[in-house]
């Protein structure tokens, strides 16, 4: 006879309603773990885009990420012309904050010359930008639909195509330009200033600059062998795609990384104390129980099965109703959430674990209790 | 009143002494107790609170140790040094059943299951501990019942299916602590008529600790404890089969 099954059935309610604070208290740890994820993917997303073996920016930079790089428009054909490069396509970016429809649009700009790396290489509505100015293509975080019209700087876009999961590392949707659209937008100065630096004697403002230049390599050759030749010319520096993604994961959102995977250790520690007090609790309830069954002879093998099963069925409960939960709430999250099954299955073993260390506490009550107390005594 | 009556007590105890506390906290709760309980014997215990009645009922029933003394439940010495507490609880649930003041059945399981566990934590089968359990309902009237959870049951009802538990694995050591004191006479008497009922059909001793005066009539003898000394009260209803002379 399962004891443990008859007395959830018995104060059903109260076991549903105790699974569903525990299933929202995980379904919080598991959006965290998902958060800390999507933070990661988000910031790698951008850099994986053009699917470049490498990144060249202005010399003793980190990249266009991590610090503010500018190189000439020309480094592009400089690159191209290295024996071992099969292709170079030069990029800007640049946050912009517009006002659109009445509402403030943050967007994260990438210039980048359709045809060649950079850009994304399909998108799921519309299509690629066809023409030399004036199109975009935006993520759909952005809220924009296609044929919007948007006011960048001081031209007007049309949205002629739509992607998915292309936000910063500051999770601001990615909309792109071509290049010399982009060029336009940063570096264009706007006419009451140009007319001054003209009489200033000023010469006109250079937009031909980019903030990178990323390339892929020709097959067979290691990256790390274009990398240093680059490094020998003193005005640029070459980084490596893996080179690229340490300096996002490490520097960029580093500090945000931590910062949710400390709160993550800090919830499950929370949520391994309350586990305890559920299940201390739950041992409390049954003191007279226990002292009967101890005093009509039960083991304790059958009073610690009592607790123990009690609390797996506890943590199994509670972790598929938080996982259901925030299955169902991630996509309605500001940001990207990313549930990964490995991580899915790690929280279920720790809180398992946690469920069952935890319930050692209500055991140690329950073997203390004395079969006298069934008497009253 | 008692069916069958052997010659060697359920119940021995001799000399037996409980106290708790050292130097001047020490309390004697019992003090050279002597008593014995026979097969198919109903027997009364008495006396004020604080006297030591749950404490003896806590020694015989093997959750107390005692300090000294000699005692053997069915024949076998018990707490004679070489007991653990998983030796005295297959003790408890081979030769002893409990009936309690407020029956203590396990509210999350129905009065066939209540009787039924008893049986499965002896290692019965779960089929044979549900057939067992059914015909003790049955011979405890309460068959009718048996998928009926405790907070559905009546005081009666639920003191029945209690006995009936207590019944379960054929003890042959009933221990009873008040179990009418929360019935009205009616039902009382019911309890009690099936507890010797039990004592007389099944050769069980049955030891009831008790204050309530409208049952003193049902026992076969009765014991008067005071500051821990047990004494043989006098009364018509004490010595109806001679037992008390013949010890």
């Amino acid at each position: 006879m399962n004891l443990a099954l008859r007395d959830i059935r018995h104060s059903l309610g109260r076991f549903v309603l105790t699974c569903l604070g525990l299933s929202l208290l995980l379904g919080l740890v598991l959006s965290m773990i998902g958060i800390y994820r999507g933070l990661v993917e988000e910031a790698l997303s951008l850099s994986r885009t053009p699917r470049a073996d490498l990144w060249v920016v202005e010399a003793g930079k980190r990249g266009p990420f991590a610090e503010s790089s500018r190189i000439p428009g020309d480094t592009r054909e400089v690159i191209a012309s290295l024996s071992r490069v099969a292709a170079a396509g030069s990029l800007t970016y640049q946050s912009v904050e517009a006002l659109h429809s009445g509402r403030k649009l943050r967007l994260y700009v990438v210039g980048y010359e359709p045809g060649r790396p950079g850009g994304p290489e399909n998108v799921f509505a519309g299509h690629i930008m066809t023409r030399s100015h004036y199109e975009m293509l935006a993520d759909a975080k952005s809220g924009l639909v296609l044929g919007e019209q948007v006011r960048l700087g001081r031209n007007v876009f049309t949205v002629v195509g739509l992607t998915r999961n292309q936000v910063s590392s500051g999770g601001d949707p990615v909309v792109y330009l071509t290049l010399q659209d982009a060029q336009r937008l940063q570096f264009e100065l706007e006419p009451p200033v140009a007319r001054r630096e003209a009489e200033r004697g000023a010469p006109p403002a250079n937009t031909d600059v980019v903030n990178a230049v990323v390339a892929r390599v020709a097959p067979g050759i290691a990256p790390g062998q274009v990398v240093e030749a680059v490094g020998r010319w003193k005005h640029l520096t070459a980084l490596s795609q893996s080179a690229q993604e340490d300096v996002l994961t490490k520097s960029v959102v580093d500090k945000s990384r931590r910062q949710i995977g400390l709160f993550t250790v800090i919830l499950l520690a929370v949520s391994a104390v309350i586990i305890s007090l559920i299940l201390y609790t739950m041992t409390m309830d049954k003191v007279r129980e226990i002292a009967t069954l101890k005093l009509i002879g039960a083991p304790d093998s059958t009073i610690i099965g009592l607790i123990i099963q009690e609390a797996i069925a506890m943590a199994v409960i509670g972790f598929s109703l938080g996982t259901l939960l925030i299955n169902l709430a991630k996509d309605h999250f500001p940001r990207r959430v990313i549930l990964l099954p490995e991580d899915g299955l790690a929280l279920a073993l720790v809180v398992l674990l946690l469920c069952v260390l935890a319930s050692g506490m209500g055991v140690r009550l329950a073997l203390k209790i004395e079969p006298a107390v069934a008497l009253g005594g | 009143m008692t069916g069958s009556i052997s010659a060697s007590p359920l119940v021995d105890i001799r000399d037996l002494s409980k106290s708790f506390g050292q130097g001047d906290a020490r309390v004697d709760a019992l003090r050279q107790i002597n008593l014995q309980v026979y097969a198919g014997q109903v027997v009364g215990l008495l006396g004020p609170s604080g006297s030591g009645k749950s404490t003896l009922l806590n020694v015989i029933g093997c959750i107390l140790d005692p300090s000294s003394g000699h005692m053997e439940l069915d024949g076998q010495v018990v707490y004679d040094g070489g007991w653990r507490q998983k030796d005295l609880r297959r003790l408890r649930l081979d030769r002893i059943g409990f009936i309690f003041q407020f029956h203590n059945l396990l509210p999350f399981l129905n009065a066939l299951e209540n009787v039924a566990v008893v049986l499965e934590i002896a290692g019965a089968s779960a089929e044979a501990a549900r057939q067992r359990a059914l015909e003790l309902l049955q011979y405890l009237q309460v068959g009718h019942r048996c998928e009926t959870m405790p907070s559905r049951l009546s005081g009666g009802e639920a003191q029945r299916v209690a006995i009936a538990r207590a019944l379960a694995n054929h003890p042959r050591i009933i221990l009873a602590d008040e179990p009418t004191a929360a019935l009205d006479s009616e039902r009382a008497g019911v309890v009690m008529d099936l507890l010797r009922k039990v004592a007389a059909e099944q050769g069980a001793a049955v030891l009831v600790v008790t204050h309530d005066e409208k049952i003193f009539d049902r026992f076969d003898q009765m014991f008067y404890l005071r500051d821990g000394m047990l004494a043989d009260m006098d009364g018509p209803h004490t010595k109806p089969n001679g037992l008390a002379q013949q010890h």
